[in-house]
């Protein structure tokens, strides 16, 4: 067994040390292919949706190779600061307690509120049992006014929640909502709720570099106008 | 895939269903049953090696192999198994870089720790970060084999330590008055009769791996109950040229029936192993196997 340890271990140590050198750096864009249309997984099995064209065209303009990773929302952050990929591109609201442990690169689209999607328009929020995504700012915000919230691990679990009658309504960005409401009686409710700071890139801390380099990018986008043009096309957020 | 799948719109019944079931998407979803299938292969194989040197050091004379065979089985089994699937596997592939970074990259001034990040230099990366997507998912597919193995050796080594106390006492005396050493009595006369007395636990081991790999989705491998929820779920015709509603139950209902003809296969071959096992041993069944030839 020692054996079979040292080897991998040698192996896992040699492997790639000839082609280590002279390659550009990749950029590896996280993102969890689940929240359309920000970003999601396409028929051809790609991730699609405004987030990956606004991030190819921001590799395109930083002139960064860059390659998108499909990973776990939960997980999302531990990954990032480990290493196993250099950004997160997933529709990341940017705080103050994720800033703590990573960086944002300025945000690409304006605050915007969240809001509710119920079977009915007369449903009591601050009274119902509100369905949420873990670990978004979503959640936070419910846990925070101490209503009662039911998490889930994906988007599309919160709003199965709210068709099955295991939850009353659901709180999530307005655009993410506009794609399912309609459905099955789902119908959206006047309150809104202004929580969040845009979106953002999340990059680690230690990252400056590459943060400048897309916070430069970002900026020549919403300079000549293509942002708030991609925006529209893919009806996420409000204009800049 | 076929060619009149160019407007699924227009198509209807069987002809939509083999277009919408041969999209890009769809094909994730079957190479993910491969994965799995093939996880388990390599897996099941290799746990039962952790678990045989486990048991067979817990057992041994020699004090700090017998602590580390048992704090291994110990301190794994505690663990709970997502918290191992979290943080281990990240420290794991952080201890391969950091151990790349120090045969790499000895003229980097800068700290491996940087407040929360991890940061090694380019080359120390594993993979590479310019690599292809293919090597990221195989790396990580052996990152959970291996996390698997250890997690699953500790249970199958305690099942073995077991096995080998439950071998009656007195066949390894025989063995001993044959003038057999220590070693040969345990090779010759302890490792073929154990297995009989650890089948039934290495089996419900078995059982609970088919149904633990869900988890390779921490690990960033798409595994079948990943595919199931993401195809299953509610798709608008705004994003996808195959609308439906909520479909999940229809995938995990696949799922189900995949899961019960799993197990039933892996029943009827334990069984025919169990059968094989039993042959010639000093237990009841294998005294009623012996009756039923006479």
């Amino acid at each position: 067994m020692k054996k079979l340890i040292l080897t991998t271990a040698a192996l896992a140590l040699t492997a790639g040390i000839a082609a280590a050198d002279g390659h550009g750096k990749t950029v590896r864009m996280g993102t969890e292919g689940a929240y359309a249309p920000w970003n999601f997984v396409n028929d051809a099995g790609e991730i699609d949706g405004f987030e990956r064209e606004l991030g190819d065209e921001l590799c395109k303009r930083a002139s960064l190779t860059c390659e998108w990773v499909k990973n776990d929302w939960d997980s999302i952050i531990p990954n990032l600061v480990s290493g196993n990929y250099d950004t997160i591109i997933a529709g990341m609201s940017i705080t103050a307690e994720r800033d703590e442990v990573i960086d944002f690169t300025q945000a690409y689209t304006p605050p915007d509120p969240s809001a509710y999607a119920a079977m009915s328009a007369d449903v009591d929020v601050e009274g119902g049992v509100i369905a949420a995504q873990a670990t978004t700012i979503q959640a936070g915000f419910i846990a925070e006014k101490g209503w009662t919230l039911v998490e889930f691990a994906t988007p599309d679990e919160t709003v199965a929640a709210v068709k099955n009658g295991e939850a009353d309504a659901v709180l999530a960005d307005k655009s993410f909502l506009d794609t399912v409401v309609g459905q099955d009686g789902l119908v959206m409710l006047e309150r809104m709720e202004q929580i969040g700071g845009g979106v953002g890139m999340g990059v680690r801390e230690s990252d400056q570099e590459l943060k400048a380099k897309f916070d430069a990018a970002i900026q020549s986008m919403k300079d000549d106008g293509t942002l708030n043009a991609m925006i529209a096309k893919w009806e996420v957020a409000s204009q800049w | 895939m076929f060619s009149y799948c160019a407007d699924p719109s227009t198509l209807d019944g069987l002809t939509w269903l083999s277009c919408y079931l041969t999209t890009g998407k769809h094909m994730g979803l079957y190479i993910s049953v491969v994965t799995v299938l093939v996880l388990l292969a390599i897996t099941a194989p290799v746990a039962l090696l952790f678990g045989f040197a486990g048991a067979a050091s817990a057992r041994s004379r020699i004090a700090p192999l017998r602590w580390l065979g048992k704090g291994y089985t110990a301190i794994v089994r505690g663990v709970p198994d997502i918290a191992f699937f979290l943080f281990f596997v990240i420290a794991l592939d952080q201890g391969f870089e950091w151990m790349r970074h120090k045969l790499l990259c000895s003229d980097w001034d800068q700290p491996i720790r940087q407040g929360n990040d991890f940061v090694v230099c380019d080359a120390a990366k594993l993979p590479l970060s310019s690599s292809p997507q293919w090597v990221h998912e195989t790396y990580g597919f052996f990152l959970a084999v291996l996390t698997f193995a250890i997690v699953f050796g500790a249970f199958a080594a305690n099942v073995l330590f077991g096995a080998m106390r439950a071998v009656p006492r007195a066949q390894m005396e025989t063995a001993e008055a044959y003038g057999m050493s220590h070693r040969q009595a345990f090779w010759r006369i302890m490792v073929p009769q154990m297995w009989v007395y650890a089948l039934p636990g290495l089996s419900n081991l078995w059982m609970v791996l088919i149904k633990a790999t869900p988890l390779l989705f921490l690990l960033g491998v798409e595994d079948i109950v990943y595919w199931a929820r993401e195809l299953g779920g509610t798709k608008n015709a705004r994003f996808t040229d195959y609308p439906h509603g909520d479909w999940r139950m229809w995938y995990f209902f696949a799922l189900l029936v995949f899961y019960l003809a799993f197990t039933k296969v892996s029943e009827v071959v334990l069984d025919r192993i169990m059968k094989r096992l039993t042959h010639g041993q000093a237990t009841a069944a294998g005294e009623a196997q012996r009756k039923a030839a006479a």
